[in-house]
C-alpha cells in the first residue's frame, strides 16, 4: 500500500517531528508497504495530488500537524489520515479548550484561567495577578495555550517569578494558561483505538522538570513502564484517560497527560499526535503492552481506513 | 520542496523491489537502556538542546537569519575556482588524491605565512599544523592538554563552539567577563589568584581577542600586552583564536598575542575558513616544539592528516597571488553590512537595549532587559520568521539569558534592515507586555543584571543626547 508519511512541517516541533516520522517510515517499510516520507511545506498538497497515497500517517507535531490544519486540507484530498479528526485536534490542541471539555464531562482537571496576550497589553489583566495568584494558589504553572513539548511551559513558584514565566509563555503563543500546580507523579497514557495502554510513569530529575530538553535526551529522564501503581491508581488513571479520549471524540491514537496527586488523577492534556522518537512515551507503552512499533504504525494505518471506509 | 527526492525513488524502488533498506527498522526502549549503558561518562556533558532545535528552524528559507555564523561565499568568483580546480586535474591528480603529511604540505604552511605576516607574524614553518578547521584545532589543544577536572579560562561571553570541545574533555570552564575593550584581564589576575590559593592552575586561557565571536569586542592592546605577561610569569599558555583578524572595517590594527609573545607561551589558531571559504574546512595551529608533538600525535589518531584536495585548492589559489585583493572585497562588503545593521538597530531596538559596536569580524552582540529570555524570544521571533543566536548558547553557567548573538555578514543590507526592525518589534511586545505586568517600582534596572557581569556596554549616544 502507498502511505505517505507527513512529517516536519514549520512548528517549533520540527526536528522532533522528523525524528518522528523517520521512525514511522522505517517501521511502515518493513511491514511491506510502498512509503513517501513528505517533509511538510509549501507544496505540500501539490506533492499529495501527485502521489495519491491510499493513507497518510500524520507525524508533524505542533502547529499545522496536531491543530486541524493538516487534517482538514486531506479531508479536503479525501485522503484517509492517522489520528483524530479535525474536531479533536483543534480540542485537544487548545489547552483551555481541552480543560473545557474535561470539566463538561466531569473529569477532574487542575484549576485555571486563560488569557489572550491583548488582556495583558490592552485591559490592564496584570493588575489582577493578586487576584488570581488568590484564587488558584501558587505555585502556577504557566504554559502556552497551544504547543507542546514543555515549551515555554513555566512554573511560577513566588508572585515575583509570574510576570517573567508570563511573558515566556507569550513567546510561544497568543493566548497563555496559568494553571494550578498539582503536586505528585507526571503520568502519561498512551489510548490506542479507545484502548489505555500500560501507563509510563515520568520521573525528570528535580531541576528538569519542566525542560524541554531533558524529554529527548537519552539518560535525562527516567520513564518507568509500566508506572508502578496499585491496582486501584491504574483502574483510576486509565479510566480518568479512557473517559478523556471519549470527552474529546478521540480517534486513532493520542497521548494524555495527567498528575496523580492526592485527590487521584487530573488530567492536564490530551496530545492529538504523540510523539513517536526512540525516546517518545506512546512506543514504550505500547512496547510494554506487547504491541511493537511496526505492528503499532500497521494498526494506526488501519484504523485510518476503516474510518475512510465507513464514510 | 525541502523533500528528498532521491530517498523516494530509492524507498518506492525498493518497494518493488522487496530489498530491505540497511537502516534497522526502528530502536525500541530497551535497546536505548541498552546503550546508555555504553556511554562514555563524558557524554553526559554532551548536550543537545531545546535552542538546538529551535537554531535548526532558522535554516527555513523564509527565515531571515541573523543567526548563522557564515562568510559570504557567493563572493568568490567561481571561474577562478574553476580554473583552480581543473589546474589541480590536470597538473597533480594522483597527489591531490593521496595521504598527505600529518602536519600539513609545506606549501600549505606558506600560505599560512604569508596570511600570518599580514598582520606582522613569523612563525617558524616547524611551528605549524595544518588542521581540518580552527574546530579541530581547539580539539587538537583541548586533547593534548586537558584532564578531566582541569580549569579552562575563556571569556564571558565565550565562542559557542568551543564549549562542547572543553565539555568532551570534562574541563571545569571558567568564564572572565567582557567589557567593550575585550576580556577583563585585571578580573582574569584575581580568578588566577583564587585559583592559585585551591591549589589549582588552568592550563590554558581561550580567548578570540579581535573582533570577539559573540561580543564583537576586541582586546585592549595594554591588555594584550599584560594577558601575555601573565601566562609569561605563570607559565600558562593561552590559545589566541584569531579568524577574523584581518577583517577590520576601522580603526588601527592591533598585534596578535602570537606577536607580543614570540610564540612561546601563545598556541595560535588560525583558519581560512573566514578569509576564502569555510568549506575547505582548513585550519592550523601554531605552537612550540613540545607541544607540537603532542598535537602531532593526537593528530594522527584523529584522522592522519588534512585534507589534501583542500590543500592543493589552497596551494593554487594562493598561487594565483590574489588573495588580499579577496580578503579587501570582502572588507567592503561587510563593512557595508556592518553599517546597515548598526544603523537599523539604531532605528528598530529600544531605548533599553544596548549592543557593542565591532571594528571588525562578523558579530555585534545586543543585551536586552533582563526580564527578557532570549531563547523564548527566538521562538516568538521564529513566528515573524526572523532568527538569532541566544546568548545563553556562549556561557556554560545559565548566565547571557538576556542577550543575543547578531550576525553581519551572512544577508545583504536591506535584509538586515528589515531582520533588525521584526527582532525590534518582538523586543517592544515584550517591553509592553512586561510593563503591563509589573508596577513601575518593582522593576529592575536594566540592562545590565546584578553585578554588570554580562558585558557592560556604555550607553547609547541617543541616551547620552537626552539624559
Amino acid at each position: 500500500m502507498r502511505v505517505a508519511v507527513l512529517k516536519g512541517g514549520r512548528s517549533l516541533e520540527r526536528q522532533v517531528s522528523l525524528r518522528s516520522g523517520a521512525r514511522v517510515e522505517d517501521a511502515l517499510q518493513a511491514l511491506g508497504h510502498e512509503v513517501i516520507g513528505l517533509d511538510a511545506g509549501e507544496d505540500l498538497v501539490r506533492r499529495l495530488r501527485e502521489l495519491r497515497p491510499e493513507v497518510a500517517f500524520i507525524a508533524m507535531h505542533g502547529a499545522d500537524g496536531e491543530d486541524g490544519t493538516v487534517q482538514s486540507l486531506l479531508e479536503l484530498l479525501e485522503i484517509p489520515y492517522t489520528g483524530p479528526r479535525v474536531a479533536a485536534c483543534q480540542r485537544a490542541f487548545d489547552k483551555p479548550a481541552t480543560k473545557q471539555d474535561l470539566r463538561a464531562a466531569g473529569i477532574p482537571t487542575p484549576d485555571w484561567v486563560s488569557f489572550s496576550q491583548s488582556a495583558f497589553s490592552g485591559l490592564g489583566a496584570g493588575d489582577a495577578v493578586a487576584e488570581i495568584e488568590e484564587r488558584l494558589g501558587l505555585p502556577l504553572v504557566v504554559k502556552p495555550a497551544r504547543g507542546g513539548s514543555s515549551l515555554g511551559v513555566r512554573f511560577g513558584a513566588t508572585r515575583e517569578e509570574l510576570p517573567l514565566a508570563i511573558v515566556s509563555a507569550f513567546s510561544y503563543d497568543d493566548r497563555v494558561l496559568l494553571e494550578r500546580h498539582v503536586e505528585g507523579r507526571e503520568l502519561a497514557v498512551g489510548v490506542l483505538a479507545g484502548e489505555p495502554l500500560p501507563i509510563v510513569e515520568v520521573r525528570p530529575r528535580e531541576e528538569d522538570r519542566y525542560s524541554y530538553e531533558a524529554r529527548y535526551e537519552i539518560g535525562r529522564t527516567e520513564y518507568i513502564c509500566p508506572a508502578e501503581l496499585s491496582e486501584e491508581e491504574t483502574r483510576a488513571v486509565q479510566d480518568a484517560a479512557e473517559a478523556t479520549w471519549e470527552a474529546l471524540r478521540c480517534e486513532g491514537f493520542a497521548r494524555v497527560d495527567l498528575m496523580l496527586g492526592a485527590d487521584g488523577p487530573q488530567v492536564l492534556e490530551v496530545n492529538a499526535v504523540p510523539g513517536l522518537t526512540d525516546t517518545s512515551l506512546v512506543p514504550m507503552a505500547a512496547e510494554a503492552a506487547g504491541i511493537g512499533f511496526e505492528e503499532f504504525c500497521g494498526r494506526a494505518v488501519e484504523l485510518a481506513l476503516a474510518r475512510a471506509a465507513r464514510r | 520542496m525541502s523533500e528528498r527526492p532521491k530517498r523516494e525513488r530509492a524507498a518506492s524502488k525498493q518497494a518493488q523491489t522487496g530489498q530491505p533498506r540497511h537502516r534497522r527498522a526502528h530502536t525500541t526502549a530497551r535497546d536505548l537502556e541498552r546503550y546508555a549503558g555504553l556511554f562514555a561518562a563524558r557524554t553526559k556533558v554532551m548536550r543537545s538542546s531545546a535552542m538546538r532545535d529551535l537554531m535548526e528552524i532558522t535554516a527555513r528559507p523564509d527565515v531571515i537569519s541573523l543567526a548563522g555564523g557564515l562568510p559570504d561565499t557567493s563572493t568568490f568568483p567561481p571561474e577562478s575556482f574553476a580554473a583552480q580546480m581543473t589546474r589541480i586535474a590536470q597538473e597533480s591528480a594522483a597527489r591531490a588524491l593521496q595521504y598527505g603529511p600529518t602536519e600539513g604540505f609545506d606549501d600549505t604552511k606558506r600560505c599560512i605565512r604569508e596570511v600570518m605576516a599580514a598582520e606582522g607574524m613569523e612563525p617558524d614553518p616547524d611551528d605549524i599544523i595544518v588542521t581540518t578547521g580552527g574546530q579541530q584545532a581547539l580539539d587538537l589543544i583541548a586533547k593534548a592538554l586537558l584532564d578531566p577536572g582541569d580549569p579552562v579560562i575563556a571569556e564571558a561571553p565565550t565562542y559557542a563552539g568551543a564549549v562542547p570541545v572543553f565539555c568532551s574533555y570534562q574541563a571545569d570552564t571558567i568564564q572572565i567577563p567582557v567589557d567593550e575593550h575585550g576580556m577583563r584581564v585585571d578580573l582574569l589576575e584575581a580568578e588566577l589568584e583564587r585559583l592559585e590559593r585551591e591549589g589549582r592552575r588552568p592550563k590554558f586561557i581561550y580567548s578570540v581577542p579581535s573582533f570577539q565571536n559573540p561580543a564583537g569586542v576586541t582586546l585592549a592592546a595594554e591588555r594584550r600586552r599584560r594577558l601575555v605577561e601573565l601566562a609569561r610569569e605563570r607559565e600558562l599558555l593561552v590559545v589566541e583564536d584569531n579568524p577574523y583578524g584581518l577583517l577590520r572595517y576601522e580603526g588601527e590594527p592591533t598585534d596578535p598575542l602570537y606577536k607580543l609573545d614570540g610564540g612561546d607561551y601563545v598556541l595560535y589558531v588560525g583558519t581560512f575558513s573566514k578569509i576564502l571559504s569555510p568549506g575547505i574546512r582548513l585550519g592550523w595551529i601554531c605552537a612550540p616544539p613540545p607541544v607540537m608533538a603532542k598535537l602531532v600525535l593526537g593528530k594522527q589518531a584523529a584522522d592522519l592528516c588534512t585534507s589534501t584536495l583542500s590543500q592543493f585548492f589552497v596551494h593554487e589559489y594562493f598561487a594565483e597571488g590574489r588573495w588580499r585583493a579577496y580578503v579587501e572585497s570582502l572588507r567592503a562588503v561587510y563593512r557595508e553590512r556592518r553599517d546597515a545593521m548598526l544603523s537599523a538597530l539604531e532605528r528598530h531596538f529600544p531605548p533599553a537595549a544596548s549592543w557593542s559596536r565591532p571594528e571588525g569580524g562578523l558579530f555585534l552582540w545586543a543585551t536586552l532587559p533582563e526580564y527578557i529570555d532570549t531563547t523564548d524570544l527566538l521562538a516568538r521571533a521564529l513566528r515573524e520568521n526572523v532568527a538569532f543566536v541566544p546568548g545563553a548558547a556562549a556561557f556554560v553557567d545559565g548566565r547571557g539569558t538576556n542577550s543575543m548573538r547578531l550576525n553581519f555578514s551572512g544577508c545583504d543590507a536591506e535584509t538586515i534592515e528589515e531582520g533588525v526592525r521584526r527582532i525590534g518589534d518582538v523586543i517592544a511586545e515584550q517591553i509592553e507586555l512586561y510593563s503591563a505586568l509589573v508596577p513601575p517600582e518593582e522593576k529592575h534596572e536594566s540592562p545590565s543584571g546584578p553585578g554588570g557581569e554580562v558585558l557592560p556596554l556604555p550607553p547609547r549616544p541617543d541616551q547620552e543626547r537626552s539624559p
